[in-house]
């Protein structure tokens, strides 16, 4: 066992693991619990085929083409819940949606909730594919695959518990505040990715991610308070007093 | 075959969903805006900023449409 290969794989991919558990807690809890673990495992399935089919030639599958779709994909849909969770906050307050299952006006019943399977399988099997790609390349480096996949495996298991402790503290969160702050998140995940995608340098690399997260959130709430007065005072900026979302 | 096509369509409109939702604007802002950064990388400049700065922009003009008319549909 080389312990060096192993702690370094494991921190590397628990950043990996960080993104791909928060999309997966983050989808689960505002919307279904089922569908998203269900994603979630279609994407380690398929991961786990490509991982079977293409061994240590992982390393030269070309990841940006994927970041850039996926990124691009999670962008716009994070923006929907974004700009959802900004309106029904401003007109309901913060507590709202307190007691409900889901984020969404419709329920999805007894059918299958297609956008968690989606959200949850793109973040679990993107993510999946470049820890993947760190064990090859920690392995093939430092001399020690085995040591390296072990590393990786710790690091799924390790944030996996948090992320599965993390449910009951997301479920205690008003559905509309969840709204905007999952809206937030994904739209943060899909610009930091799409950009990625394109081989655009983050100035400060992975820790951007965090400034993008802080000014997303601080923009949606700055957009609380301006909807806020677009409703109150509708003759001073030509808006309705109410706004009409309409319901998906 | 009517079946298959009933699938082919529920499979396009879940997709046209997801991503258009209910402002297709917005995907057309992200669309641009990424075109704008492969631009910017292109000729060298820095370009990590273009498509936050775009995202906030249609976003806060998404918002404003919402309360002021109906959202354009796709």
């Amino acid at each position: 066992m080389n312990w060096v290969v192993a702690s370094s794989a494991f921190l590397a991919a628990a950043i990996e693991v960080i993104e791909m558990v928060t999309i997966v807690v983050a989808v689960g809890g505002s919307r279904s619990w089922k569908w998203s673990l269900v994603g979630a495992a279609g994407g380690l399935v398929v991961l786990t085929a490509l991982v079977a089919l293409l061994g240590t030639a992982l390393k030269h599958v070309a990841l940006d083409p994927l970041r850039l779709v996926i990124g691009a994909l999670l962008l716009v849909f994070g923006l929907q819940w974004l700009r959802k969770g900004v309106s029904q906050v401003a007109r309901e307050g913060w507590p709202s949606g307190l007691g409900d299952q889901s984020v969404d006006d419709t329920p999805a019943g007894d059918g299958v909730d297609w956008t968690s399977v989606v959200l949850s399988f793109k973040g679990v099997s993107l993510e999946g594919l470049e820890v993947s790609v760190i064990v090859v390349a920690f392995g093939s480096a430092g001399g020690g695959l085995g040591s390296a996949i072990v590393g990786a495996v710790a690091a799924v298991l390790v944030v996996g518990a948090l992320g599965a402790a993390a449910h009951k503290v997301v479920e205690r969160i008003p559905r509309r505040a969840l709204q905007l702050f999952v809206g937030a998140l994904l739209s943060t995940f899909g610009t930091f990715w799409a950009n990625e995608g394109l081989g655009v340098s983050w100035p400060g690399g992975d820790w951007s991610m965090l400034g993008v997260l802080a000014v997303y959130v601080l923009s949606a709430l700055t957009l609380v308070t301006m909807v806020r007065a677009w409703q109150r005072h509708p003759e001073r900026s030509g808006a309705r007093a109410f706004a009409t979302d309409g319901a998906r | 075959m009517k079946t298959i096509w009933r699938g082919i369509k529920a499979f396009g409109s879940f997709w046209a969903v997801f991503i258009f939702g209910d402002d297709w604007t917005v995907a057309l802002a992200v669309g641009c805006a990424l075109l704008g950064t492969w631009g910017l990388l292109a000729v060298g400049a820095p370009a990590w900023w273009l498509l936050p700065a775009v995202v906030l922009g249609i976003t806060t003009l998404s918002l404003y449409r919402s309360q002021h008319d109906a959202p354009p549909r796709g």
